[in-house]
């Protein structure tokens, strides 16, 4: 436990009668980067709500830094930082003020408040009202608000919402900064496998409540079986010779056949047997099916 | 404490540019502006009537009284429960405020605190300028015989009665505003609540004290009828006040049970 900034053990919550979490176990590493993911409905935004106590779990059921959740809640929550959905954002005051009050809240120095506002690029609208901003604008100043005081672990809900390429890359970067040199956890929930894969260290999978796959980056991968795609001429007689030679055919189109990825040698003499019996192979390379792939296939067969 | 404290800061510094604040401020400003202003400019018929001291206090300050315990008082009440938790409810803010790592309770009674501090100020705002008008009357018009008499305890129970009087509309309109993120609910329900107090003290129902609305009205109207006979001996905690007392404790324990089961969804 003691290495675990978030640990989930079996985590059930109903709204009434329906099952929005089941028995949900996460795992996430101190230092990790862990992309949550999961369709659009999968629970994620609720099990942030859970982690921040915003919503009441069973007893012994969440733990964060090794302490559980309902009775150490204040304790905690001093060392978490939340961008929740939408940004919590009173509109009526300006950017500088709605992180003015979280000073306020959080007893720390009013002059933070600027340089939240310079590391997320919103200085020049410092003194705009926050109902001006555009949705990207509000989503930096969530980011802002959840960053102000310092926190060791943050929960971050789809921060990339509403952002423009340029601002999905200064978060990916402000991620990756944050991890690696002042070693905090993040815990980033996307439904876009994609847009985790470049950032994250370790994935969980949830659909429907439950959790489909944890583990680290290496680990998605390592599920995805490589395959070696070959395009030659005369497809018909090469997939029948390609059989014959003893190989698994996966699949086969008008251009190019398929066969399992073993090593890079085998993929070699494969090639030299196919140029010897008289066919011209034009090209012929490893490939791996991208996540997002197995993303769409993981939460399929759920 | 100190949560409270930082709570009641941020109510504060939330709450200053908006129009429930600001209306806590104007409402004494512009009904004592518009009273002060009708005795200076009906001056030569006032003055006609030779009033004594006590009665041209009476007349002037029950001007300003009797709009504000009759009906502005409870819509007033209505409006600033309801404003206190809309700026939460607008913004969609609850789930970070509950994010904090504050205490729920100190979050929910800074709320409900500063909540009644409007309403203190407004009061309070009143009696002050109550005060003050006239004797500005009184260096502009000379004739006016407001330097005669003190009315400074009469005006502060009568005060002091609407507003303990009215804490236990607040406690039922905080709650209903904590429930529903829209107007018109609250503000139907204590529409309706304020006709029915208004119709239950003018008819005199033996039980209309029980009608938290009919509590101000019922509150003021003892004042006045004491006003003919002693008016230095008017007892501020009359039955009307401790109803409204209990109501408002009784209702404020339980909008903490509400806040804290309140899923933030």
């Amino acid at each position: 436990m003691g290495n675990y900034a978030i640990e989930t053990v079996g985590l059930n919550f109903n709204f009434g009668n329906q099952t929005i979490v089941k028995d949900l176990s996460l795992q996430v590493p101190k230092g990790s980067i862990y992309g949550f993911l999961g369709p659009n409905g999968a629970g994620k935004t609720t099990t942030i709500k859970i982690l921040l106590n915003l919503l009441k779990s069973p007893s012994d059921q969440v733990f964060i830094f090794g302490k559980e959740i309902n009775s150490n809640r204040i304790a905690i929550l001093k060392r978490v930082g939340a961008l929740v959905e939408q940004p919590a954002i009173y509109g009526h005051l300006t950017g500088k003020e709605n992180l003015i009050n979280r000073c306020i809240l959080l007893g720390i120095k009013k002059t933070k408040a600027a340089e939240m506002l310079a590391l997320v690029g919103l200085t020049d609208a410092a003194n705009k009202k926050a109902s001006k901003y555009s949705l990207g604008m509000k989503q930096r100043l969530g980011i802002a608000q959840a960053l102000i005081s310092d926190p060791e672990l943050l929960l971050l809900d789809e921060p990339t919402n509403g952002l423009d390429p340029n601002g999905i890359i200064e978060v990916r970067n402000l991620m990756i900064e944050l991890a690696t040199k002042h070693q905090k956890t993040i815990l980033v929930s996307s439904h876009l496998l994609a847009e985790i894969e470049r950032t994250a260290t370790h994935v969980g999978i949830i659909n429907k409540g439950q959790l489909l796959f944890q583990g680290t980056i290496d680990e998605l991968h390592q599920l995805s079986k490589p395959m070696l795609e070959i395009e030659v001429n005369k497809i018909g007689n090469a997939s029948a010779f390609i059989a014959k030679a003893g190989y698994e055919i996966v699949t086969q189109t008008d251009k190019k056949i398929t066969v399992p990825f073993t090593s890079a040698q085998k993929s070699g003499e494969l090639n030299t047997l196919l140029v010897q019996n008289g066919f011209t192979v034009s090209s012929l390379y490893q490939q791996r099916k991208d996540l997002e792939n197995l993303f769409l296939d993981i939460t399929k067969t759920n | 404490m100190r949560t409270l404290y930082i709570s009641l800061i941020s109510e504060y510094y939330k709450s200053r540019k908006t129009l429930a604040f600001w209306a806590a401020i104007l409402l004494p400003v512009i009904i004592c502006g518009l009273i002060t202003f009708g005795f200076y400019n009906g001056r030569t018929e006032i003055i006609a009537a030779h009033n004594p001291p006590l009665m041209l206090w009476g007349k002037y300050s029950g001007a300003a009284l009797g709009v504000m315990g009759l009906l502005i008082m409870p819509f007033y009440v209505i409006f600033m429960a309801f404003s206190v938790n809309n700026i939460e409810h607008k913004n969609d803010t609850w789930k970070m405020l509950f994010a904090q790592p504050l205490n729920k309770f100190a979050i929910y009674a800074a709320k409900y605190l500063y909540a009644v501090f409007l309403i203190f100020l407004c009061l309070f705002l009143f009696a002050t300028l109550t005060f003050a008008f006239a004797h500005l009357l009184q260096l502009l018009v000379p004739e006016y015989n407001f330097n005669q008499y003190n009315p400074l305890d009469i005006l502060i129970n009568s005060y002091a009665k609407l507003f303990l009087s009215s804490l236990g509309i607040l406690s039922i309109q905080f709650i209903l505003s904590l429930l529903w993120g829209d107007f018109l609910k609250p503000m139907g329900i204590g529409f309706v609540g304020t006709i029915m107090g208004i119709i239950g003290a003018n008819v005199g129902w033996k039980y209309a004290y029980l009608i938290p609305y009919s509590l101000p009205s019922l509150a003021l109207r003892i004042t006045k009828v004491k006003k003919s006979g002693n008016p230095l001996d008017i007892p501020v905690f009359t039955q009307e006040i401790w109803t409204s007392l209990i109501y408002a404790a009784i209702l404020f324990i339980i909008g903490y049970f509400i806040v804290t089961k309140k899923s933030i969804k």
